[in-house]
């Protein structure tokens, strides 16, 4: 997860952790807080070796951790939270709730928040208790604060405060980690910056020194995977226009994540779909599969609407969705290799509910033959697959369906090199076949190796649409970077973010 | 640098609530209070003698011995645990009251408080310390405690009797300010119980192992001392509630309390205490006692004398309270959602027309629900 | 604050192989155990009729068990299973008139309706198993004890011939038992609704992406636990001829539950071991036979197998990881 990573934050500074998905932005706070132990390597707070077994022990030491889920009690008090466990005390033991309510006031008035600490937690938005968290970090006389994703659910003036909380502590003397996936952020507040690339660091120093471009180019690796690393073979630019149109989704929305997201994949072609972390990329792919709670749109397949939210309706249509996370959202563990491959077709390989073996075997042999999966016995349970073959597996789950359109979220992560170009090569011959593929990838290359066309996303937004000559990485990193302010791609109605005036690079 | 002003807006913007998450949070939290009064007031008009103090002091005493359990319970279910064997220990506590009687006031009192405390502390160390479901461990614990009631009666053949003029008989016979002794003692409890939630962090930290058990671990709560711990005062409430029946009832009653257990958690549950833990109240417990002794009151009065009855209203009364919480919690979120998302719909901006994204959108048909599946 | 070199990887699974042999094979190695012991200091426990016995007395809870097996399959627990059971052998007699069948089927379809209640209430409302099962324990009992009352002596020469008749030796009550376990078996085993049941159970978001209709096949589950129990309600009031719904059944979910993790089905879901519930079931027995036996006294046999549950539970789950 972490290879040789060192990483050094000094006080008074906000320092940022940037990384794609995978990269081990979780795994090195999770290292700093205790929740996980490094294997090798140590760990000094100021100046001292410490090492934690617990998170309450890195807690105690002056650490404080502020997650993206807030992680207080809703029934207590503002107060009661602030000071959960280290509550002072009258003579008799009881909690001296005068002395409590006016030195959590104190706490939340030098942080510039508004509120009644008596008021219970649960009764205040968000953005409010995501300060809360923050400012019982600062009473445990927090010489490092974490902060970990803290803006992913806040509004854009909770954000504003927020940030006037955390500038406050840096300049009382913290050193604070912020990790957010929206980048804008980081120039507005932070002042250094580590890049994780693959468990490992590939660029750390001022964030002043970094514009935008070289941070994402940094992020996604360009400077080192650069072309070739790919088994597509070239994208084929001119059929795929003429071709029956396949999908078509129009208007989705989702409250907070899209708003009015339209795709339209024809036959045999590979429409790639970028995006940054947060993009709004695999919610786009959910909802035309109706595994996300949409408020609007319309989805269409080879003509026929199909209804929204729902997945049998765009399971039976021939949409079919590889999920990003294998673990929580594709592989069932305990079942076998067999009965993973089946299980969407558990109809078809059936009769009056009765499985048939024959058919069940002839399907299970076929795709085993044809995607090469390595197994010992197609009755071994799926957790005891390697990675990448058990994404073969999830691949021969979706064929089985016969879909004709494959919608395939971040295929090829966390797999093998090996097994990556196969899963590439397979998606280029799908589509040669005549399948309709929506790709998304967080590797520039991959996107451009495969893709005809590929739809960039920025806030849950079509940014930009590259066809032609466009699909080339450096057009690509440019269009992740401006998010569609220079370009002349018919989406440029979409004004840039609002966002973009933090930037001060 | 942020201004206070901006500061203000955000808080009062965070503190709002929609009339309907508030109306739903409201009966969410004192719906059984409301139901308690209209069916009091109810009751004394349909029969006046309901009102009457000695049917009043009556119910209340009646409540008096089910309270203990309901209130050990409570903070049970704040850590999101559950506790089945306060029957049996209930039981068994009376048992040992009676037995111990015959040693005098002190013996009858202690020696229920302690077995049972130490039923409830293995209970929870068992609990704390592997990762068995608290609902096996208590209905073995049931099993057990019933085993060793049978094992301390000649399997259930002798019943123990208070001696006629022990004092232990007063615990529970004797009145104060026309209030039963065990009122007096269950009030008092309560009121222990409200400060012990409310002001110590011992009480906090139940919540948090109940609402945000991950949370609680990395505060460094002390969570496995505080599972020890409630299930052991879980454990000495249902002794203590064994003894004043024992008193009560001048005897140890092997069969008592059978089914208790459900009871109690009906109360609790109808209190106004999420089954899922990290919210309730305790004076709310309090009222879903009185609440189901009132209904056992109007049960008789209804003419249907077979108290089985009460159970079959337990268990509905569990169950519409249970959908109740599920759906007002969904209310709540809902309308939180709507807070939220309205807020972004305004700075969302208009609605822009489809993109196409290229050519060849030509074969439009209108063709919904042309798909079966 | 400065880290150096870090090299982490995410903790590994603490199971071990030991573990993991136990919760597969260990309830057949405590039961031939059990059984040798028995050989050696039980008189007259390798002859036909004790065994038969055994056999019949297991018979009930091996049915509930099958029912709990699939329940806890998918994730769930049903402990309403000891009052469903009381409350079929309450309904039974009423219409003992129209003849032995339709009142069995009467019993029958009372179990079924409270499984569809539970597995609406469950799939549909979103409720924790665990509480709206705990709402039909309470509220099934009382039920039960408000239709049926004081004891009811049942002579119905049907019900009679199913508690106590036999066919080649074997009787009905095990016959049935042996017939269910077998349809359980290939219900889990050679039938989408198995593999439906331990993908819920294993990954339920990744079985409803694969279009699997969580809401059915839950309400499924459910209603046949209810079925099953509801059945060995009936089996147990044909054989002891009377129907005391305040204690018959009694503690069964309890009964059922250790049968089942015994028997290596884990409580997080994603398995159901059938032929594992069945070993579970014959443990829990001889568990209780061997006591009686010997003459140990009915309060220290409940205290045995309370700690026996415990223990046993513990060996399958584990300990706490921190």
């Amino acid at each position: 997860m972490l290879r040789d990573v060192d990483f050094v934050l000094r006080p008074g500074t906000i320092h940022t952790i940037v990384g794609e998905n995978g990269a081990g932005k979780s795994t090195l706070i999770k290292a700093l807080t205790g929740v996980y132990q490094a294997e090798s390597g140590t760990i000094e707070l100021a100046g001292e070796r410490v090492s934690f077994d617990h998170p309450s022990q890195a807690q105690d030491a002056g650490i404080s951790t502020v997650y993206q889920e807030v992680n207080l009690v809703p029934l207590l008090s503002v107060a009661r939270n602030i000071f959960l466990g280290r509550e002072p005390r009258t003579r008799f033991g009881l909690i001296d709730l005068g002395t409590l309510n006016s030195r959590a006031a104190e706490v939340v008035a030098e942080l510039g928040i508004d509120v009644d600490v008596a008021t219970e937690l649960g009764a205040l938005g968000i953005g409010v208790q995501q300060m809360i968290a923050l400012a019982r970090a600062v009473t445990t006389e927090a010489t490092v604060v974490i902060m970990d994703e803290p803006t992913s659910s806040l509004e854009r003036r909770e954000v504003d405060v927020l940030f006037g909380v955390a500038r406050r502590l840096r300049d009382q003397g913290a050193g604070i980690v912020f990790v957010s996936h929206r980048l804008d952020e980081l120039w507005e507040l932070c002042d250094e910056v580590t890049i994780l690339r693959d468990g490992a660091v590939v660029r750390t120093g001022s964030m002043a020194e970094l514009d935008r471009r070289s941070l994402i180019s940094a992020m996604l690796g360009r400077d080192i995977a650069e072309h070739g690393a790919t088994s597509f073979s070239e994208a084929p630019e001119t059929e795929s226009t003429t071709a029956e149109v396949v999908l078509e989704a129009t208007g989705l929305r989702a409250p907070g994540r899209l708003h009015d997201v339209g795709i339209t994949v024809h036959a045999g072609e590979i429409l790639g779909l970028a995006g940054l972390l947060g993009s709004g990329r695999s919610e786009t792919v959910k909802a035309v599969y109706g595994a996300l709670d949409t408020s609007a749109g319309q989805i269409t397949v080879r003509g026929s609407r199909i209804r929204r939210q729902s997945v049998p309706a765009a399971l039976g249509a021939g949409v079919a969705l590889l999920s990003e996370d294998r673990k929580s959202e594709g592989i069932v563990p305990e079942l076998s290799v067999r009965d993973n491959i089946v299980l969407a077709v558990l109809s078809r390989v059936s009769r009056g509910g009765v499985l048939s073996r024959r058919r069940v075997d002839a399907l299970v042999d076929r795709y085993i033959d044809r995607l090469g999966i390595k197994l010992s016995s197609p009755t071994q349970l799926v957790s005891e697959l390697s990675g990448g073959n058990q994404q073969k597996v999830l691949i021969a789950r979706w064929l089985a369906t016969e879909p004709s359109v494959f919608l395939l979220d971040e295929p090829t992560r966390g797999i093998d090199v090996g097994a990556k170009q196969e899963v590439q090569a397979l998606i280029d011959e799908l589509a040669e076949k005549g399948l309709a593929v929506v790709l998304i990838s967080s590797e520039t290359e991959e996107l451009v190796a495969g893709s005809a066309r590929i739809v960039v996303l920025r806030d849950g937004e079509i940014s930009e649409t590259l066809t032609g000559y466009e699909v080339e990485n450096s057009r690509l990193l440019a269009a992740l970077v401006d998010g569609g302010a220079a370009s002349d791609a018919p989406s440029a109605e979409g004004a840039p973010c609002p966002d973009d005036a933090g930037d001060r690079a | 640098m942020t201004d206070r002003t901006e500061v203000e807006v955000v808080a009062i913007a965070g503190t709002s609530r929609s009339r309907v998450e508030q109306l739903a949070r409201l009966t969410q939290r004192n719906g059984a209070l409301v139901i308690l009064l209209a069916l009091i007031a109810v009751s004394s008009i349909a029969y006046p003698s309901f009102a009457s103090a000695g049917n009043l002091s009556q119910i209340a005493l009646q409540a008096a011995f089910l309270a203990p359990l309901a209130l050990g319970l409570t903070f049970v279910i704040f850590t999101g645990g559950i506790d089945l064997s306060v029957g049996s220990v209930f039981a068994l506590g009376g048992v040992l009251a009676a037995w111990a009687s015959q040693y005098g006031f002190l013996a009858a009192l202690l020696v229920p408080l302690i077995v049972c405390t130490l039923i409830g502390l293995i209970q929870g160390a068992i609990i704390a310390g592997t990762s068995i479901p608290a609902f096996i461990v208590t209905l073995a614990g049931l099993l057990f405690a019933r085993g060793l009631l049978l094992a301390l009666t000649q399997e259930g053949s002798e019943t123990y009797k208070v001696p006629a003029e022990a004092a232990f008989l007063q615990l529970s016979r004797g009145s104060f300010l026309g209030l039963g002794v065990p009122v007096w003692i269950v009030l008092i409890l309560f009121a222990v119980g409200v400060v012990v939630l409310h002001r110590t962090s011992y009480g906090s930290t139940l919540l948090a192992i109940g609402g945000q058990p991950d949370a609680a671990r990395l505060m460094g709560l002390p969570v496995l001392r505080s599972t020890l711990i409630v299930y052991s005062v879980s454990g000495t409430m249902a002794g203590l509630a064994g003894a004043l029946t024992a008193s009560y009832t001048a005897s140890g009653v092997t069969t008592l309390g059978v089914g208790l257990e459900l009871t109690a958690i009906a109360s609790v549950v109808l209190g106004g205490t999420l089954l899922t833990g990290g919210a309730g109240t305790v004076v709310g417990s309090l009222v879903g006692v009185v609440l189901l002794q009132v209904v056992a009151n109007l049960i008789n009065r209804l003419g249907l004398t077979n108290s089985n009855w009460q159970a079959v209203v337990n268990g509905a009364v569990l169950l519409v309270v249970a959908v109740a919480q599920v759906l007002l919690s969904r209310v709540q979120a809902r309308e939180r959602e709507r807070r939220r998302g309205g807020e972004s719909a305004e700075a969302d901006g208009a609605d822009r027309a489809a993109k196409g994204d290229g050519a060849g959108e030509v074969d439009e048909v209108g063709g919904a629900g042309a798909q079966s599946s | 604050m400065k880290a150096t070199a870090a090299t982490a990887s995410a903790p590994v699974k603490r199971s071990t192989s030991l573990r993991k042999w136990i919760a597969d094979y260990g309830v057949y190695v405590a039961l031939a155990l059990l059984v040798l012991v028995n050989i050696v200091i039980t008189p007259h426990f390798l002859t036909v009729a004790n065994l038969r016995l055994q056999l019949i007395q297991t018979a009930p809870v091996l049915i509930v068990a099958l029912g709990m097996a699939m329940v806890i399959g998918t994730k769930g627990i049903d402990l309403s299973v000891g009052s469903v059971m009381a409350l079929s052998a309450a309904i039974m007699p009423l219409y003992i008139g129209y003849g032995t069948l339709p009142a069995i089927l009467v019993g029958i379809v009372a179990g079924a309706l409270s499984g569809l209640m539970i597995g609406v209430l469950v799939s549909s409302f979103g409720l924790q198993p665990i509480v709206a099962t705990l709402a039909v324990l309470i509220g099934g009992r009382g039920l039960a004890n408000v239709i049926g009352g004081e004891i009811k002596n049942l002579s119905d020469p049907g019900l009679v011939s199913l508690g106590t008749g036999s066919v080649l030796g074997v009787p009905y009550s095990v016959l049935s038992a042996v017939l269910l376990v077998i349809v359980v078996a290939f219900l889990m085993r050679r039938t989408t609704f198995g593999v439906m049941v331990e993908a819920i159970g294993g990954n339920r978001r990744a079985a409803e992406l694969a279009g699997i209709r969580i809401r059915s096949v839950l309400v499924t589950v459910y209603v046949l636990s209810g079925v099953l129990a509801a059945y060995a309600g009936v089996l147990v009031a044909a054989r002891s001829q009377a129907s005391d719904p305040r204690t018959l059944g009694l503690l069964m979910e309890l009964s059922a539950i250790a049968a089942v993790v015994i028997g290596g089905t884990s409580l997080s879901g994603g398995r159901v071991r059938v032929l594992g519930t069945v070993g579970g079931a014959l443990l829990m027995q001889l568990i209780v036979s061997t006591l009686v036996s010997h003459n140990v006294a009915d309060s220290i046999s409940q205290m045995v197998q309370a700690v026996v549950i415990v223990v046993a539970v513990a060996l399958q789950v584990g300990r706490r990881k921190s």
